[in-house]
């Protein structure tokens, strides 16, 4: 199966791991990704804010080069909740809105490019994994189960909302990376926060309520048994993996969730070494994680911690004072 | 679906409502709020915004300009859509939202500058290099709106670089003509009547 690639900033550099453990796996689940020449960045949340009719011309761009370099596909593939959001918004809002369809292709064709909205299919490549490849392709795949982890499958927000195209089984208790995670022989634990948010952009403008929010996470993650965190997004795992080490200085707690991305996870079950896909270039190590699969996993570098958790600290919440040490 | 026809006079308080209205792409239904509450409930920064959702739209309709641009809501919007899919009358809660921060920036109605520094310092790297640039991102934005914040981030940056996940120098794309070219005249075209 083939698809057109769209890796996006993040993955070309702080979400690295993501990029090299696709790499390493397409050829095993007959994936065949054709990047786009030249891409531009997507926006993220952050360009909308400023000028829309640009952003959507921004991202015009990417989905006009796609469409005049994709041979022998109609998909285009992001890994990137943000990015992947993004190609599906100004596609499905160029297809249902006349006037930014032909504002968008006249900033285009300034610089020589067109889009026609809807040439191309634009789904997430979790969407892809499970729906188009397929839990028994992959299953037939695996020659080191991950028999004996546990996993909390977290989906994020932008991959399953708004879900323009009506891709994804609930906006809200999605069930597709679960399955997959469980053919893969992990086993996935039930829990209540799987699509809320990671905080987003809030970790840089107001710290303070994305801790908040990771923290709701990574002791919901823990609470419900999980021995990681499995991530899609980079944001999402840049949230709860990096600042996860400041979540815990700000509220003097010593929460350690792992987390790594299901195709890390997918690498490891299909027998890839783990240097390969990237692990070790976490925040918080996964390797005691790892251990119970018996994966060697390269040690994540020690992030030092300022001082020790004090135990008045944090909220008065019920579990909230449970800690590992 | 069609939306039912908002009343507006020139100057009333009307006009507000239908000035976001269109600068919303498609059949965005704001007018048809019944003031639920759906989404400030679901909302993963409510409890932190001057107003949830269901308020900014009540002061939208009642013309409240200058108190709805001032907010920090829109600006503390996650982009996370719980609103949007849970709204009972389908408004495009989030695209509303991207409105009022453009809006804002253009009427310079915003109390804490960080806000749209953030954006405003992305997109100028955006429109520089093709590429987002994290390490300049966060500098540029800390150094000028939470100095005392940039040791703190140093540990952190440092992790980063270890790891080889970030970058100590931008990455400008071929087409970097090209696509200021489409930038330059889709504002343009945004900026015309």
């Amino acid at each position: 199966m083939k698809a057109m690639f769209y890796p996006g900033c993040s993955m070309q550099r702080n979400a690295r791991p993501y990029l090299d453990s696709l790499q390493a796996i397409k050829g095993d689940i007959d994936l065949e990704l054709q990047e786009i020449a030249d891409w531009n960045c997507c926006g993220a949340t952050e360009y909308m804010s400023v000028h829309r009719v640009a952003a959507h011309s921004l991202v015009g761009r990417n989905l006009a080069l796609a469409q005049h370099q994709a041979t022998g596909t109609d998909l285009l593939t992001a890994g990137c909740s943000a990015c992947y959001l993004n190609l599906a918004k100004t596609d499905a809002q160029m297809r249902e809105d006349a006037q930014l369809k032909g504002t968008v292709n006249e900033a285009l064709a300034a610089g020589g490019l067109a889009y026609q909205p809807g040439r191309l299919k634009v789904r997430h490549l979790l969407d892809i994994v499970c729906h188009d490849i397929g839990y028994a392709a992959i299953q037939a795949k695996v020659v080191k189960p991950l028999h004996g982890l546990k996993v909390a499958a977290y989906y994020g927000c932008q991959v399953v909302r708004p879900d323009y195209d009506g891709r994804w089984d609930s906006h809200e208790r999605p069930t597709s990376m679960d399955k997959l995670l469980q053919a893969l022989g992990a086993e996935p634990v039930d829990w209540s926060l799987k699509t809320q948010c990671c905080g987003g952009h809030m970790s840089v403008i107001g710290p303070d309520v994305a801790f908040g929010l990771i923290r709701r996470l990574i002791h919901g993650a823990r609470e419900a048994g999980a021995d990681m965190v499995v991530t899609l997004c980079p944001m999402c795992q840049l949230n709860l993996d990096a600042y996860q080490v400041e979540m815990n200085k700000h509220f003097h707690t010593d929460y350690q969730v792992p987390v790594l991305y299901f195709t890390q996870l997918m690498g490891l079950a299909l027998g890839k070494p783990a240097k390969e896909l990237g692990i070790g270039k976490e925040f918080v190590d996964a390797a005691p994680a790892l251990a119970k699969i018996q994966a060697e996993a390269p040690k994540a570098e020690a992030t030092k911690r300022k001082r020790r958790p004090k135990a008045s600290d944090g909220l008065p919440m019920p579990g909230m004072e449970s800690r590992h040490d | 679906m069609i939306s039912a026809p908002v009343s507006t006079s020139p100057h009333g308080p009307g006009q507000f409502l239908a000035e976001v209205m269109a600068a919303t792409p498609g059949d965005n239904r704001l007018n048809l709020c019944v003031q639920c509450g759906s989404c400030g409930g679901s909302c993963p920064s409510g409890p932190e915004m001057e107003h949830t959702p269901r308020r900014l739209f009540a002061l939208i309709r009642a013309g409240e300009r200058d108190t709805v641009l001032k907010s920090n809501a829109p600006w503390y919007c996650v982009s996370c859509y719980y609103c949007t899919v849970r709204c009972p009358q389908d408004i495009h809660i989030t695209d509303v939202m991207y409105t009022l921060k453009s809006m804002a920036i253009k009427a310079g109605l915003f109390h804490d500058a960080a806000l749209p520094g953030f954006s405003e310092t992305f997109v100028d790297y955006v429109e520089k290099y093709g590429r987002s640039f994290e390490l300049g991102l966060a500098t540029r934005f800390n150094l000028r709106h939470h100095p005392l914040s940039l040791a703190g981030m140093a540990p952190m940056g440092l992790a980063m670089l270890k790891r080889g996940r970030i970058d100590l120098t931008p990455h400008r794309i071929d087409g970097m003509a090209q696509l200021s070219a489409i930038l330059e005249k889709a504002k343009a075209l945004e900026a015309a009547p």
